[in-house]
């Protein structure tokens, strides 16, 4: 199936008359990339709004050994039935420029931003041109995207572009609101409790949050420009640490991503174990999340039950898979880990045994009015704000959009399964933690049923590079939301690119609308309800 | 309510004996006399500071804190600020957008002070490297550092032992 090239975005565009070529060097041709002018690009964003596809990524790439002088920018598209599809514009290499597409895609503006930043890559018409990742006190001139720019550059120490006694935020213009008892508070980036840095300005009218705005990148450690020289086996390693929480999911996207390239089949026994290990992934976070939110509204049996429900999966991770994060458990070609009869039975009792605990929790949760009270009905996200987003994963699930890599995608494992993903749509904290226990459920359902179908076989298959130029994409339903990572090969199997793009990118502005009108005591649950990641979002 | 308690009472206490440590903790600094260590011990306070961490740290830190292993029982126990704690306990590569932050962090707590520096990349920036234009350094090469502990994510048995050998006299 991902041999078939997919033509129905590109008929749709040429009804417009914009003209496209289909690019013969990306893979799978099922997720097809397409060369546009770049006039025509924010037509094609329009055009791709007007066919309610979502808004996937959009990411910029200079052009490898094989491909002299050029810098491309890309954007990608998903359409419920007709899946994804990239688009491609060649830019002016000296000064490049790109229109804005924000008009059509709010969720575009942060990407076109770090755009900004890390390429130099002039946006026409971008409404918010503030730094995004690049703090004020980088150099205006220094993009270290591009290839001129080696990853080991030494940056001037941070103290020579602040004034003394300035904080880093100073220069930075946060949204002013101004008004009769408005009031301005800063969080972070260090919070208060065991989280990521980031900083958020609030501001409130008495107890209710009037508007809340993320600020973010402090966890920016050049994760994309660490990934080009490395060869696909050897990136595996970085990518399960994209994300700490999402080890497998990122590393599964990598892999993924650079087996589509390298048109690579990975062993049937390989991609089962995937699929369990990634829902044994879903299944640990979701109930550490549950106990978190319970824990922020006061509830604290709830987190420790949760929390030794999480400790009692993350041995048995370490037993059988060797960490107890699930980190360098899959690499391009397979995976690195095995289950014998014994290992199988014991997991598939385990997965049983927390999936009963959980709804037996579950049922002390609903009944239990002090934290229902404080979940239900706060921080709501409307379904068109959700669908405008085009948010993600559990969060976009609580809010009426229903993305599914697993059921749309379809990717083995998930081919052969039944994918059932709940479907909320009053968005709120309550709703977020309502899909949350039912993909628990679900997601146990899973492993138990992978496990019965392990077929015998190999664990990995030689990972032989492609061509130099060859690129490769795809989306994976990580626990967050779906992943969407694109790989480019230069000469002799070194990656020369890889873009990745965390759910939590979109879901961020999710948290924002979040919280509007929401008391500011119920931040913390509310971001927690999110929990997105700091570090998928800054790379 | 019944169920609640019910549940409390069939899961009874699950905390156990402090395991093997999987990765080591190195002491650098001599920086507090042991006189001053030996204060702490009994009721040490902690601000965590992620510097840069891909979460991995945080999550085996919280973890730390669950039934099974239950920090707080060492008389060790996590604060919302510097303010008012006697230990930093730092992950993370520093990036060059936290080196600030960090460094106003170790200023904002009061001597004496201890810094424990958990994880791999907090000691040497791991997979993501020193040579990387992101990246600040390492935690000792921004502010001082007492007691380092080994891991990708150190376990939290290596993370308790940490803490606990950093206070030892
Ligand atoms: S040491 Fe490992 S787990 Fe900890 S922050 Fe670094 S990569 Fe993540």
């Amino acid at each position: 199936m991902i041999h078939e090239a997919n033509t129905w975005f590109a008929e749709c565009l040429s009804d417009h008359g914009i003209f496209t070529r289909y690019l013969e060097d990306h893979h799978p041709a099922a997720m097809s990339c397409l060369e546009v002018r770049r006039l025509d690009w924010a037509n094609v964003a329009e055009e791709a709004r007007r066919k309610n596809m979502r808004f996937v990524s959009l990411w910029a790439a200079e052009a490898g050994s094989h491909d002299k002088k050029a810098l491309y920018a890309y954007m990608a598209f998903a359409h419920l039935e007709h899946r994804h599809v990239l688009l491609r514009t060649d830019l002016n290499e000296k000064d490049p420029s790109l229109p804005d597409i924000s008009g059509h895609y709010i969720s575009s503006v942060r990407m076109e931003r770090s755009l900004q930043d890390m390429f130099g890559i002039r946006v026409e018409g971008l409404p918010d041109t503030r730094q995004w990742l690049k703090h004020e006190h980088w150099p205006e001139d220094v993009h270290p995207m591009r290839t001129t720019f080696p990853v080991d550059t030494r940056m001037p120490p941070v103290e020579d572009a602040l004034s003394a006694g300035d904080l880093p935020e100073t220069g930075y213009a946060f949204i002013k609101a101004e008004g009769d008892g408005i009031y301005e508070y800063p969080v972070g980036p260090v919070h208060a409790g065991i989280i990521e840095p980031g900083h958020f300005r609030f501001h409130a009218v008495g107890e209710k949050i009037l508007n809340m705005e993320e600020r973010f990148g402090y966890v920016h450690k050049g994760i994309e420009k660490r990934f080009e020289g490395l060869t696909a086996v050897e990136g595996a390693r970085l990518a399960s640490r994209i994300s700490g929480d999402s080890a497998v999911a990122h590393a599964w996207a990598f892999a993924q991503t650079c087996e589509y390239a390298a048109y690579l089949d990975v062993p049937e026994r390989a991609v089962i174990l995937r699929g369990i290990l990634c829902e044994r992934e879903r299944i640990a976070n979701h109930i550490g999340d549950i106990g978190g939110v319970c824990n922020d509204g006061g509830f604290a049996f709830m987190n420790v039950q949760m929390q030794r429900l999480r400790e009692e999966m993350a041995r048995m991770h370490k037993d059988l898979f060797g960490h107890r994060l699930l980190m360098d458990t899959i690499i391009p070609g397979g995976v690195t880990c095995d289950l014998n009869a014994d290992e199988q039975q014991r997991l598939a009792q385990q997965t049983s045994a927390i999936a009963r605990e959980v709804e037996e929790l579950r049922t002390i949760y609903a009944d239990h009015p002090g934290i229902q009270e404080r979940v239900i009905g706060s921080g709501s996200v409307s379904i068109e704000d959700a669908i405008s987003i085009g948010l993600l994963g559990y969060a976009g699930r609580a809010s009426g959009v229903y993305a599914d890599e697993r059921i749309e995608e379809a990717y083995p494992p998930y081919d052969r399964l039944d994918v059932r993903a709940p479907r909320g749509e009053l968005g709120d904290v309550a709703t977020r933690v309502w899909v949350r226990f039912e993909e628990v459920a679900e997601s146990s359902r899973l492993v138990l049923a992978l496990l019965k179908d392990l077929p015998e076989g190999s664990l990995q298959t030689e990972f032989i590079a492609p061509e130099a130029g060859t690129s490769g994409f795809d989306a994976i339903e990580g626990w967050r939301g779906e992943i969407a990572a694109w790989v480019r090969f230069g000469e002799n199997g070194i990656i020369d690119r890889y873009a990745v793009r965390d759910p939590s990118e979109i879901n961020w502005l999710g948290l924002e609308l979040a919280v509007r009108e929401v008391p500011v005591p119920d931040f913390p649950l509310n971001n927690k309800s999110f929990n997105c990641s700091y570090s998928g979002n800054d790379l | 309510m019944i169920r609640l308690f019910t549940k409390i009472i069939k899961t009874g206490n699950r905390t156990e004996a402090l395991g093997k440590a999987d990765h080591a903790t190195e002491l650098l600094g001599e920086q507090l006399s042991s006189a001053i260590r030996k204060k702490f011990q009994g009721s040490l306070a902690i601000r965590e500071v992620d510097a840069g961490s891909c979460n991995g740290c945080e999550l085996e830190i919280i973890a730390a804190n669950n039934c099974y292993y239950d920090l707080e029982r060492f008389g060790v126990h996590f604060v919302p600020s510097p303010r008012f704690a006697d230990m930093l306990l730092v992950t993370g590569p520093v990036t060059r957008n936290m080196e600030t932050a960090l460094k106003m962090t170790y200023e904002a707590t009061p001597g004496p002070k201890l810094v424990v520096a958990a994880g791999d990349c907090a000691i040497n920036c791991g997979v993501f490297g020193k040579d990387n234009y992101a990246i600040a350094g390492s935690v000792a090469d921004i502010i001082p550092v007492d007691a380092i502990i080994h891991g990708c994510p150190p376990t939290p048995t290596d993370i308790i032992r940490g803490i606990l050998q950093a206070i030892e006299t």
